[in-house]
This record gives C-alpha cells, sequence and structure tokens, in this order.
C-alpha cells in the first residue's frame, strides 16, 4: 500500500492555474489591487497572451468526493488536488497546452553549465491572497516543508536527486537558488506543481510540529492564504466549497486586465461519474471532465439542444495493460502460482498471449472506437517521447499458436493447451470491479484466449484488495491494470521501470535486477536521468521502449482518448491531456 | 373454487418458468459465452411474417443487422438478408443439469444472421440465453438459500419460543449479535481466504451458505414470536395435561401453526437473496464471466448510459416482476389453505 500514494503522487504530479503559448514579462507601474497600499513595489505581472475575454460570472464545475484537504503539501487525493490548484501558484509551470516549461512564480531561471545548479529570479511585487508579499524566505519555507521526512509529503521522492535532496537557498530577496546533488534531465518540470505556501501564516504550525493539521477542509477564509488566481470564499460540508477572485493575482492579460476574469469558482461534491454527467447534461454544471466514452456516447444526443461542446482530445497518458506475476514467489507459500510461473516467464508465452488479443475489439467494445490500441507503453498522445518504430501487428492466432508450440506446448484432443509437462493452462486474470473498463478488458481478453485453448478466469475484487495482492502479497497470477505518466517525461516513470521502484508492477522492489533485459533497462533510465540532450534522451529511452515490446513484462492493450466537455458559454476552455484535464487554465475562462 | 384456480394458474406459470429455466440449453439460442463482437448493445431483433414486398410467409424470418455508426442505436436493418427462424434445429451443445446432452434448440437461425429475442450485451452476447442460463444458478441458490435461513430460523425459533428462559436468552442474543455484525468486512475477509479462482460449484455453496447463514436471524425472532403465543394456546396446554411430550407438541401443535409465517418469509426472502447476489458479485464472492446470473446481468443497469439509451437491458428484470408476484400469491394462497385445514 505504501507505494501508491508514491505513484499516485507521480500520476498527480501536475497543477492548474496557467496561461497558453509564449508569455511576455512586463513590469510598469500598474496600480494596485483594492485594498493595497500605493506605496507597494511595482507589480511584476505575467502578461499572458490569450484573446482578452470580459470579467464577471461564474463557473460551476462537479467533484466526484469532498476534498480531504487544503492543505497543499498532504493532498493525494483528485478532488483535494482539483480545489488546490486554483488556489495556489508554482514556481516553474508546465504549460497544459503546450506540455513545455513556462515562467511562473519565477520570472527566468538559468542552469549552471554541469546541469547541477539552477538559479531561479522571483517575479517582483507578487502579493498572497491575504496582501501579504512573497518573497524568497518562503520559497525557501515551502521547500522546507516538502523535504521534511517528518511532514512525509507525497512529493518529497521526486524532489530527491542522486539519493539527496534537493539543497534550496536565499541568495536575495528575489533570487533562490537550487543545487542538486547529480545532473537530472528536464529538472526544471519538478517544480511544477509545488504550490508555495505562505510563511508568514504557516511558519508556527510547522515549527511546532503540527503541519498535519494545517489546512483542514473547515479552514475559514482568514486563516488562508495563496498565490493562485482564486482564494477561499465558503465551504458547506456535503455540499460545495466555493472560491473567489484572488485580487492579488500576478497575471494579467494584453489588455491590461488584471486575470482571472471568473468572480468565483463554485465546486459541488457529487459522488458518482453517472451523477456527474447527469448534472451536466441538465445544465447544473459547466464543465465536465473524466468521464468514460459510454457517457461521451449518451451526451452527444442531447450536445446541440442542451447547448453544451464535447471534446474528443485523442489519446491521453493513460495504458491499460495485462501483466503476469514476475515475482520470486520462494519464500511466499504459493506453490500453485510458483508453478504456473515457469509459463509466465518464458517470453514466447507472454507474445503469445499479446499476439491474440483483440485490441481493436477493446477499443470498440469497451471504448466505443474513443481509444487507441498500443504495443508500448508510451501512447501517441505522448508525441514527444512515444517511439515510432515499436511494431504494431494485427492479431494472429496462428502466429500465437506458432510461439505457443516453439515454447513446448501443445493441445489435447479437447482442444485445451497443454504445456510441456502436460499441465492444462489455466490461470486467472485479477481485475478491479469498480472499474468497469477493465473488468470488460478482462472478458474480452478471457474469451480470446479460450481460442488458443487456454482455460482463464476473470476475477473482479475491490481496489484495495488488488493493490495489495499486486504489491504486497503477490497472490494473484495475472491483472489488467493502468497507468497514467504523470508528464510528458519520463522521469516521473522511474519507478515503473527500475527493477528497484515500487510500482516495477510485475516484479516491484527488487534487491537486483532478476532478469538481463531489466539490468538493461535499469542502465538506460540511469543513463537518460543524467543525459541533458532531449535526442540523446529520447535514443536512450526509444532503447527501452523496444526492450519492453521484445520482453512483453506489460502487455499493453489500449489508451483511453481524454474526453471533456463545456457549455457552449464558457469561453477560452482547451482541455489538455495531462491532468488537470480542463482547469488548468482557469484564470483565463470566462462567461460569455 | 376461485382461490383453489387461482392456485393452479399461479403453481403452472412458475412450474413453465422454471422448466424454461432448467431446459436453457434447448430454450436458449446461442451459449451464454458465444461473443458477437460486432453487435454489441444490439436491439431486440424483431421476427417478421410479412416481407419487404408484402407477401405473407408461413414461416416467420429475421432480416440481417449490419453496423452503421451514423444510427442512434448504431445498427441498421439490412432488408436484403432474410433468415427464416427453422424450429427444434441443432445447434451449439449444451447440457441439462449435466446428466444429458444435446444440440436441440426450440429455435434457431443460420448463421450470419443473429436472432436476439431480448437484444444483446456489450459483448454481443444474446440476452436471452442468458437471462435463462443465469436464471439456473441464481433461482437455485436465492431458493436454496431462503431455504437454509428459514430452516435455521425455525429451529432456533422453535427452540427459544417453546423452551423459554436461559435457552431463550442466549438463541435471541445470539440472534441480535448476527443482525449487528458489520457483514461486509466479514465477507471481504472471507474472500481474501479463499483462493483467487473460485470455482462455479463453489461460488454457488458459497452464495448459498453466505446469505443463510446471515438471514436466519430475522425469520428466527419471527417464529420464536408464533411459538410463544402457539404454545399458551389452550389445545396446547390440554394436549400437554394428556402427557404429551415436548418434541410431540412441538411437532403435532405448535409448528403447524407457524407455516404461515414461514411460507410467506420464504416467498419474501427469496427475491431478497437474488437481488444480495449483485453485492457479492461486486466483493468478488459472486460468478465469474462468462457464466451469468441474474446478478451479473443487472449489473451493467447501475451505468448511466445503459440506462437511458439501451432499454432492453431492462427486459430480464421486468421478465421477474411477474415470475417474484406469482411466488408471493402462491404463498399467500397455500397460507390460506393451510389455516383453514388447520381450524
Amino acid at each position: 500500500m505504501r507505494s501508491f500514494p508514491r505513484f499516485a503522487a507521480a500520476l498527480l504530479y501536475v497543477a492548474a492555474a496557467v496561461l497558453c503559448a509564449a508569455s511576455v514579462v512586463r513590469a510598469d507601474g500598474l496600480t494596485g489591487p483594492p485594498g493595497a497600499s500605493s506605496t507597494a513595489n511595482e507589480e511584476d505581472f505575467l502578461v499572458t497572451n490569450n484573446h482578452p475575454g470580459h470579467e464577471g460570472g461564474q463557473i460551476v464545475v462537479a467533484l466526484r468526493s469532498e476534498p480531504k484537504t487544503l492543505n497543499p503539501v498532504l493532498a493525494t487525493d483528485i478532488s483535494s488536488r482539483d480545489v488546490i490548484r486554483c488556489l495556489t501558484a508554482d514556481l516553474i509551470h508546465i504549460n497544459r497546452g503546450t506540455l513545455k516549461t513556462e515562467p511562473s512564480l519565477a520570472e527566468s531561471w538559468k542552469l549552471s553549465p554541469d546541469g547541477r545548479v539552477y538559479t531561479l529570479k522571483l517575479r517582483r511585487g507578487v502579493r498572497f491572497s491575504d496582501g501579504q508579499p512573497f518573497t524568497a524566505d518562503d520559497v525557501v519555507f515551502s521547500f522546507h516543508v516538502y523535504l521534511d521526512p517528518k511532514v512525509n509529503a507525497p512529493q518529497r521522492d521526486l524532489l530527491i536527486v542522486g539519493g539527496k535532496p534537493i539543497g534550496v537557498e536565499k541568495i536575495d530577496e528575489d533570487t533562490v537558488r537550487f543545487t542538486l546533488a547529480e545532473p537530472y534531465a528536464a529538472a526544471e518540470r519538478l517544480f511544477d506543481s509545488v504550490a508555495m505556501l505562505p510563511r508568514h501564516l504557516l511558519e508556527n504550525e510547522y515549527n511546532a510540529g503540527k503541519f498535519d493539521q494545517v489546512w483542514p477542509l473547515t479552514t475559514t477564509p482568514a486563516q488562508f492564504a495563496g498565490l493562485g488566481p482564486f482564494r477561499l470564499k465558503e465551504y458547506v460540508p456535503g455540499v460545495r466549497i466555493v472560491l473567489e477572485r484572488n485580487p492579488y493575482y500576478w497575471k494579467e492579460d494584453r489588455a491590461g486586465t488584471r486575470l482571472p476574469y471568473l468572480d468565483r469558482v463554485v465546486f459541488l461534491f457529487v459522488d458518482s461519474e453517472d451523477a456527474q454527467v447527469i448534472r451536466f447534461q441538465s445544465g447544473d454544471t459547466d464543465v465536465l471532465s473524466r468521464f468514460n466514452a459510454e457517457d461521451f456516447r449518451v451526451l452527444q444526443q442531447t450536445a446541440a439542444t442542451r447547448h453544451y461542446r464535447l471534446y474528443d482530445l485523442g489519446p491521453g497518458l493513460e495504458f491499460n495493460f495485462l501483466f503476469f506475476n514476475l515475482n520470486d514467489l520462494s519464500s511466499r507459500g504459493l506453490p500453485e502460482i510458483a508453478a504456473k510461473q515457469a509459463w509466465f516467464r518464458d517470453v514466447r508465452f507472454r507474445q503469445a498471449v499479446s499476439a491474440a488479443v483483440d485490441r481493436e475489439a477493446i477499443v470498440r467494445l469497451v471504448y466505443g472506437g474513443r481509444a487507441t490500441p498500443i504495443w508500448g507503453p508510451v501512447t501517441p498522445g505522448d508525441k514527444l517521447w512515444t517511439d515510432d518504430k515499436i511494431p504494431h501487428p494485427a492479431r494472429s492466432l496462428d502466429s500465437a499458436r506458432q510461439l505457443l508450440k516453439s515454447a513446448g506446448f501443445s493441445w489435447n484432443g479437447a482442444g485445451a493447451l497443454i504445456d510441456p509437462h502436460g499441465k492444462p493452462v489455466e490461470f486467472s486474470i485479477l481485475t478491479t470491479s469498480s472499474n468497469v473498463q477493465r473488468s470488460k478488458i478482462a472478458t474480452l481478453i478471457q474469451d480470446d484466449l479460450s481460442q488458443l485453448g487456454m482455460n482463464v478466469h476473470v476475477v473482479p475484487l475491490e481496489f484495495r484488495a488488488v493493490v495489495d495482492r499486486l504489491l504486497n502479497t503477490h497472490n494473484y497470477e495475472a491483472a489488467v491494470m493502468g497507468l497514467a505518466n504523470g508528464d510528458t517525461d519520463p522521469n516521473p516513470e522511474m519507478n515503473v521501470w527500475l527493477s528497484s521502484g515500487s510500482t516495477h508492477l510485475w516484479h516491484p522492489g527488487q534487491q537486483k535486477p532478476a532478469t538481463a533485459w531489466e539490468a538493461e533497462i535499469d542502465r538506460l533510465m540511469e543513463q537518460q536521468l543524467v543525459t541533458m540532450n532531449y535526442a540523446k534522451r529520447k535514443e536512450l529511452y526509444d532503447r527501452v521502449q523496444e526492450i519492453l515490446y521484445r520482453q512483453m513484462p506489460l502487455i499493453c492493450l489500449v489508451s483511453p482518448d481524454v474526453l471533456a466537455g463545456a457549455k457552449d458559454n464558457v469561453a477560452d476552455f482547451h482541455p489538455a491531456i495531462l491532468d488537470p484535464y480542463a482547469l488548468w487554465n482557469v484564470e483565463q475562462l470566462y462567461v460569455r | 373454487m376461485k382461490r383453489r384456480r387461482k392456485l393452479w394458474i399461479t403453481l403452472g406459470f412458475l412450474a413453465a418458468f422454471h422448466l424454461a429455466v432448467l431446459f436453457a440449453g434447448f430454450f436458449a439460442p446461442y451459449n451464454f459465452a458465444t461473443q458477437n463482437r460486432e453487435f454489441p448493445f444490439a436491439p431486440p431483433t424483431r421476427v417478421h411474417f410479412v416481407d419487404a414486398q408484402g407477401n405473407f410467409r408461413l414461416r416467420p424470418f429475421v432480416y440481417g443487422l449490419q453496423n452503421d455508426s451514423s444510427a442512434l442505436s448504431g445498427f441498421t436493418t439490412d432488408f436484403g438478408r432474410v433468415y427464416p427462424i427453422h424450429f427444434l434445429a441443432s445447434g451449439a451443445r449444451y447440457e441439462v443439469a449435466g446428466i444429458f446432452s444435446s444440440s436441440l434448440h426450440l429455435f434457431e437461425v443460420d448463421s450470419p444472421g443473429r436472432i436476439f429475442l431480448l437484444g444483446s450485451d456489450g459483448y454481443g452476447r444474446d440476452q436471452l440465453s442468458r437471462f435463462l442460463y443465469g436464471g439456473q444458478l441464481s433461482l437455485l441458490a436465492g431458493l436454496l438459500a431462503a431455504a437454509l435461513s428459514v430452516g435455521i430460523g425455525i429451529a432456533i425459533g422453535a427452540l427459544a419460543g417453546f423452551y423459554g428462559g436461559w435457552i431463550d436468552d442466549v438463541l435471541m442474543r445470539g440472534a441480535e449479535l448476527f443482525l449487528a455484525l458489520p457483514w461486509l468486512y466479514l465477507l471481504l475477509a472471507v474472500r481474501s481466504a479463499l483462493p483467487l479462482h473460485v470455482s462455479e460449484w463453489q461460488v454457488f455453496l458459497l452464495l448459498i451458505c453466505a446469505i443463510g447463514l446471515i438471514g436466519w436471524s430475522r425469520p428466527g425472532r419471527l417464529i420464536r414470536g408464533a411459538v410463544l403465543s402457539a404454545k399458551e394456546r389452550n389445545f396446547v396446554v390440554a394436549a400437554r395435561g394428556f402427557g404429551a411430550s415436548n418434541l410431540f407438541l412441538l411437532r403435532r401443535h405448535v409448528l403447524p401453526q407457524t407455516y404461515g409465517i414461514i411460507l410467506t418469509q420464504l416467498a419474501l426472502l427469496a427475491p431478497q437473496y437474488i437481488l444480495a447476489e449483485v453485492t457479492l458479485t461486486f466483493l468478488g464472492l459472486g460468478v465469474g464471466e462468462p457464466m451469468p446470473s441474474w446478478g451479473s446481468l443487472f449489473a451493467p443497469l447501475q451505468q448511466y448510459a445503459v440506462l437511458v439509451s439501451d432499454w432492453w437491458m431492462f427486459i430480464p428484470a421486468v421478465i421477474l416482476v411477474p415470475v417474484f408476484l406469482a411466488y408471493y400469491s402462491a404463498a399467500d394462497t397455500l397460507q390460506e389453505r393451510l389455516k383453514s385445514v388447520a381450524l
């Protein structure tokens, strides 16, 4: 269990509150925000490149559950993070539209020639939503909190480079230096979503060792201050959380209007995907994301009459796959599974399964065509990193039979597949019962493999039971799961591909690589981590993808499309394939 | 006389329904696991007697089905392809109760034609076939589980009510404990103790035991109440005065007075238990794919998309309404009859 939050951190390691395309930094003497004293430092605005909108109005968004906390350091659930993204800001941000890094609270940064020292220049005159100035001390304080092992922040793992925490020091009021123990490719992406905290509000509690009690959901607006486009206004337990415009926000549009445009963002708590779809369809909410293709089909029918638009952004970063238990079970007391591992460990067996699976049928029957078949883990949505040389072989039962035959399998009179020792091939596929799509995928695979004479059972279990079996007890034979890359970069995936990684699903947490090809992947991944040049990194990551394709530890199946919807009157809505899919540019949204 | 006719009609209907479920292989045109991947969520196939030229045909027929993404349902009818329905034709092999196997089906159409009288599910599997096969497990498990929980309820309720005193206290506190236990967590624990793959027979026994053992306390308390009042009645007291033994009294005089409660409980619990399987399936205690059960047939109805666009997925649920009504009605009539016999 311990490792799932860690994975979740990688998955969620992304935030909102940004702008489109390139931004121009302008330092002019604009009048301060309402309530700010006239003697305030001049504000160093970030000028966005969007088409200027107009102020006023609100949007209503549904959250799957009530957020657990407003503490940006400790939040792990999607709902909390969606709200916190509107309330906070980071130093360097990944633009969800371009997928490239861009200045945020840091207006510029320099990398030392050895690739280890980042010097960040902070935007001047920035204020928290309570009017207090934001300085280098806040930055140092924030990173101190994130890196404190006692706080146990989920992002901490990612801020440890080469086994050592990132060093943070203040040079002057608006310059901060970050020192890495080793060169780290694309390290500026690490700053994304690391929310800056107000030292003046939180230092006392942190020093008292009570940081885990900071900013619960019951926080009053006066106790909260952030650097995001919105600030806390009201929380009604079980019903909604309302954010209002942050009058001190540090971005403006070309016309000189301070962002955000919206007066309010209202998050309603709607506890099921179906209910969210119904609320959106009936016009109760303005924006919808994270819903499945079946609901997309239903929503399409009333899009014109109910005045909303739907977006199919094509494959995202999520990939679904089948994998076999390759763990060392010698000390686990699971002799039956251990006996079947003779099949699972044979690469020809895995390749035969891959050849027999009808990926097109999964795309059609499970996702209504709104998905893409894949043969490797880097989805076509990740255009920078996907390896075009990975073949896309069509489904072939013949080649599957050839592979099985060459591995010593045969068929008995009734058509059942028999292994070299005369044992019929029978195994079970674990799925999560709450995930309809994955259960359906497993049922289709069951039918596909029965055509090879394999007797496959589908075992849907409750989510936590599945995670426990996959990562802790290793009491399973095969499983259908999905992962979503946290970023369009190989680095957040280290935990999945390194043999020592805690989400190296087929055999997590190895002391030393169990196979030569896993050792090779380890080497390539470590190497790309310290390679600064994109083309060279791509070459290394391509080789990882090719090894994964040949060895098939994960039999990659499909990548679902990212789907979103918004009312016709929500302007400048540009959903992205990177989390948060819909509200990443919330400060630029306006109501027509 | 009227009541008697009603009873016979109800029992006849129930018998016909149960026979159809028992001989699912004969009445179902397809195997429950056969996927037609080109026809997911196909609406019910219409049976025609009059063809496109307006000619009447004695042999009913169906038209071919075509994928068409522009149509609302995703399919259009291909009027150029006609598939006559063959009765008592041979098709896929099946077994009846594991005793004999056959390939004779009530009706069939020639491949590549398809006949989905109740539509198809998300994998293109025939819903009618799945409904009939699913009933084999669900009906039997539901009835046996109801019988088990009522059986335990009778034993414990009768003991507690008849003997009273400390026996009553111990048994009824036990029943309350059963009512208060957090069953969901216990079932999760049971699931993790079981092997990964549980065979159909094991699931069947598990369903009966889990549901039956959890459910006995309510009928048990009811029966205790009935026994408590029955044992004080004058003729029971008189029989005791004539030297009747406890066991004789229970069997001859007390329990017959609780038959009404037992029957109504059975009729009430059976449908409840059939639906309880949906929950158990979610916890991984139900039958696995591709084996159908009524629980797994109803599960897709929880999805909004299925609810609003695939109306035929409701048909199995709708069919069960008269079946359960027939159960209630039969229990009701039987109870009346027993009452008139007893008095």
